[in-house]
């Protein structure tokens, strides 16, 4: 039996079981990062130089542009579940829906852009 | 919206460390947001080829960059540890006072020194140490 009224279940107030789903996901994406981000800061570091030629080909070489696509991928969905969070928190009202939809849209685009260059490059295709 | 009764908020609690350690792994956080830009702005710039890569190059490597480059260090070694921190939390260890003051400070103190041995790295590679 629900304890529920009937008129907020037609509303569709209450928890939208939404929640357990982020936190977990907030975490997964913690733990692959944590290797993830070691290897981008080490190996950008270890990089003899930061020319075009060198960069083009350490992007293309072995396991790099797999790493670098995940990297971004996790590293954008993790940052849009913070920032998520920390709108929730300061921001209310309908500004609030606003900035959401917005991070997320940015969120996006910034992914989309960057896995797309790394594929480019990866593939050879410069223009 | 209508008033609704607010729980405590910020201005009415003392002012501890544990407190800064919580608002820095937010901050830190944003702030490797903003680095997700500019590495987005990088990867398509080289995508673009030699001669716009020269450019964005001209432009990451000018002063302003470079000490966005060292907060970037920071905010990584920050955010790593502190995150670190919460997944421990979430196994249910160090959740006691005492052990979450000693967890805030070794979390400050342990990324300072990471930052440092990152710069110097970073130092050294380019000559300037």
């Amino acid at each position: 039996m629900s304890l529920q009224n009937p008129l907020g279940r037609v509303l569709g107030l209450g928890a939208a079981k939404e929640g357990v789903h982020h936190w977990w996901v907030q975490r997964l994406t913690s733990i692959a990062l944590i290797p993830l981000t070691v290897w981008f800061v080490v190996s950008l570091l270890a990089m003899p130089a930061y020319d075009y030629t060198t960069l083009v080909s350490w992007i293309a070489h072995g396991w790099t542009p797999i790493l670098l696509v995940m990297f971004i991928a996790v590293s954008a969905w993790h940052s849009k579940l913070g920032v998520q969070v920390v709108v929730e928190d300061y921001v209310h009202g309908g500004v609030k829906t606003l900035s959401l939809i917005l991070s997320t849209f940015a969120h996006t685009l910034v992914a989309a852009a960057a896995i797309f260059a790394v594929l480019k490059v990866a593939f050879g295709i410069t223009t | 919206m209508p008033d609704r009764p607010l729980s405590p908020h910020l201005s009415v609690y003392k002012f501890k460390y544990t407190l800064l350690s919580s608002i820095l792994n937010r901050i830190t956080g944003l702030a490797l947001t903003a680095g997700l830009l500019v590495l987005g702005y990088w990867l398509v710039a080289l995508s673009q080829g030699a001669e716009a890569y020269a450019k964005a190059e001209v432009m990451l490597s000018h002063p302003f960059f470079k000490l966005i480059f060292a907060g970037m260090a920071f905010a990584f070694a920050y955010h790593l540890l502190a995150g670190i921190r919460h997944l421990i939390w979430d196994t249910g260890r160090g959740l006691e006072r005492r052990q979450s003051q000693q967890s805030a400070w070794a979390v400050g103190v342990i990324s300072v020194l990471l930052t440092a041995a990152l710069l110097y790295w970073a130092c050294t590679r380019a000559g300037v140490l």
